[in-house]
């Protein structure tokens, strides 16, 4: 090695190129590929579900949403004589169910949420958010039987309290005085089961209100009180309906706790307290058992208008969230 | 002596006072009693009054306190302190009641012979001793693992595309995950029905029931593993690239091992959101009473549906048996729970 060639030849300048290279190119496909396979899986949810309930869809047309009519006639030679499918009772029972869980849960989380940011001493916070955490962890079918077995007796109590004192107000009508398996009591059960969701993104919310302004509030003399009124809700309104919104699509889909809890009778019902309702997804699982080929492809046609709703609810959900995100005065 | 310089005792001013600490126990102990007093005197009964009156009074107290020693601006904050603590007690009550009641039930149900035997010889009316959930356990893990193999891939991928790669799609592609995390699981079941069961297998498996709770999973594992892959300190990636790794090296070298207790942590969340999940579960898997090793045939057990079928016959056993069978269904939660926090907390130090 002694004596290295004077001439050696100076090397050329490399070639810089921001081209990725092939293993590069590789992996960006793969990744984005798997990246994309939510749209698939998504788009696929939706052409199945169409062709599937296309027949039914065809037939029945608007009237599958508008009329309140599920019934199928069979002759003895089990064929099928005459078949109404109309999605009405139960679309309004979904909502129903939905909004009283909103209307319930909403208060509690944020309340929950301002205590957690601006209240509570920092274990016990600790401990609160994991308790939250949890019970977001819990299954459906969990809740489910809690509400039937623990909760019911005490939620017909509560529904006979409002019904004494509120029942002027026509939906807290009862007539006849049936308190159990109601609306109120799956609505109860299905704010419970999203009051984590609305919380932790309240919380999430609440954390960004600039540090600044609330110290700019402070600084003029404000209390915890005045920061919470004036600088921390408002910044967070947006987060807020977003995060009920995301949680009103979770209760608009749930299956389990809602067939569990509630006396799923086809009929449209707005008394609150009055034990009969139902919703999309209970539905489905209902007739699914004893449903034959034809009102099966009636369910799957169900199942794409619950898939639908949901897909909007949570659209509109992540615009509102996106857009008080970016504002912030 | 003269001149000594006094060094003064550190304080914390900001520390509530044995007074303050005082005054705030007798307002509590006045709402209590103002509770009891206001229940005996007037005809409202029952659990429910007593709770609200004490949270009036402990409001109320509050205000008063506050006013009385700083103003009313001071006694409107400590009045609605009280209230968001009513907020804050009213969500915990439900979490606390319903781990109190699987936990005082289950226990009834819990026997010998619960995770060594299966359904194959007894139904869920005979008494207690006989039978198990053994098939349902290895059910539950089966379609688990199944579900998993499927999902991880797909979530890691998506939350790398959010990443690593941030193209043209990330935005949309952030909407739709979160859109399929709402998608109802009755409507994944119909999905996997409609797509795989009526048009492939015709019958029911354990596996077309793991396809259904994969894409329940693969949001979760998607948004938690970008959330920990966003906490990677950039200079890493930068540093990984300044050694002449390509991207492809730098994320499957660098990055991803940075982050591999964390993303642990995402698949552990995944499967706990779908170990319980049962509408898809009932529309899938047919659910034998016994053991079944074969995924991709025949009737599979699983625990939510061995719950569902316990608790809709209705005799007195067959609900002692659905409680001990959410007993089990809660421990693993449970347990699923606390791995994912103690890693999680790992990898925040």
């Amino acid at each position: 090695m002694t004596g290295a060639p004077a001439q050696a030849a100076i090397p050329s300048p490399r070639e810089i190129s921001t081209e990725p290279r092939f293993s590069d190119k590789v992996f960006r496909a793969v990744v984005t590929a798997g990246g994309l396979s939510s749209l698939i899986i998504l788009g696929l949810i939706a052409i199945f579900l169409s062709y599937q309930g296309f027949e039914i869809l065809a037939r029945e047309g608007f009237t599958f949403i508008t009329s309140s009519e599920w019934s199928v006639e069979v002759d003895s030679f089990g064929a099928i004589t005459n078949s109404k499918f109309g999605l009405a009772a139960m679309l309004v029972g979904t909502m129903l169910c939905a909004l009283i869980a909103v209307v319930i849960a909403v208060p509690l989380s944020v309340a929950s949420a301002i205590f957690l940011t601006f209240y509570a001493p920092g274990s016990l916070k600790k401990f609160l958010v994991t308790v939250i955490d949890l019970m977001a962890a819990f299954p459906s079918i969990l809740f489910g039987f809690w509400g039937l077995f623990v909760l019911m007796p005490s939620a017909e109590y509560w529904a006979k309290l409002i019904n004494k004192y509120l029942g002027f107000i026509p939906i807290f009508e009862v007539e006849p005085r049936i308190f159990t398996r109601s609306p109120f009591v799956a609505g109860v059960v299905l704010a419970i089961m999203i009051i984590p969701i609305v919380t932790s993104i309240s919380r999430e919310v609440f954390s960004q209100t600039p540090l600044d302004r609330i110290q700019a509030a402070y600084a003029l003399g404000a209390t915890r009180w005045n920061v919470i009124r004036t600088v921390a809700l408002p910044y967070a309104r947006g987060g807020i309906v977003g995060g009920s919104m995301l949680g009103l699509g979770r209760a608009m889909g749930e299956t389990v706790a809602v067939y569990t809890v509630l006396n799923i009778v086809y009929q449209i019902n707005w008394q609150v307290l009055f034990g009969a309702g139902g919703n999309v997804a209970s539905l489905i699982l209902l007739k699914f058992g004893e449903a034959q080929a034809y009102e099966i492809k009636a369910l799957m046609a169900a199942g794409l208008i619950l898939f639908l709703l949901t897909l909007l609810v949570n659209f509109i959900a992540d615009q509102i969230v996106l857009r008080s995100g970016t504002k912030g005065r | 002596m003269s001149a000594s310089t006094i060094i003064p005792k550190p304080s914390k001013p900001w520390k509530p006072s044995l007074r303050d600490r005082f005054i705030e126990f007798s307002l509590v102990l006045g709402s209590v009693l103002t509770s009891y007093l206001l229940v005996a005197a007037t005809e409202m009964k029952g659990k429910l009054a007593y709770f609200f009156t004490f949270f009036a009074a402990l409001a109320l107290f509050n205000l008063a306190k506050g006013t009385i020693s700083r103003g009313f601006m001071i006694g409107k904050d400590q009045f609605f302190g009280a209230v968001m603590l009513l907020g804050m007690t009213l969500v915990i009550i439900p979490t606390a009641s319903i781990l109190y009641t699987v936990f005082d039930r289950g226990r009834k149900g819990l026997h010998a012979g619960l995770l060594t035997n299966d359904m194959s010889v007894s139904t869920p009316s005979d008494p207690i001793t006989s039978g198990g959930l053994l098939h349902a356990v290895i059910g539950t893990t089966l379609l688990v693992l199944v579900a998993l193999i499927v999902s991880l891939p797909i979530g890691i991928l998506t939350a790398l595309y959010l990443t690593e790669i941030k193209g043209r799609f990330t935005r949309p592609i952030r909407f739709l995950v979160q859109a399929m995390s709402g998608v109802p699981s009755i409507v994944a079941g119909l999905f996997i029905l409609s797509s795989i069961v009526y048009t492939i297998t015709k019958s029911y498996s354990g596996v077309v029931g793991s396809l259904a709770l994969t894409i329940l999973m693969i949001p979760t594992i998607a948004r938690t593993a970008e959330e920990v892959l966003n906490l990677i300190p950039n200079e890493l990636r930068e540093a990984g690239v300044a050694l002449g790794g390509t991207q492809w090296r730098t994320v499957a070298m660098v990055v991803v091992p940075a982050a591999r207790s964390g993303l642990i942590t995402a698949i552990i969340l995944g499967v706990a959101r779908i170990v319980g999940e049962t509408a898809p579960i009932l529309l899938l898997t047919g659910g034998g009473d016994a053991v079944n090793l074969n995924p991709t045939s025949g009737a599979m057990g699983s625990l939510p549906f061995y719950i569902w079928k316990s608790f809709l016959l209705g005799t007195e056993e067959s609900i002692t048996r659905g409680w001990a069978g959410l007993f089990v269904l809660l421990v693993l939660v449970l347990f699923l729970f606390t791995l994912a926090r103690v890693l999680g907390s790992r990898r925040m130090k």
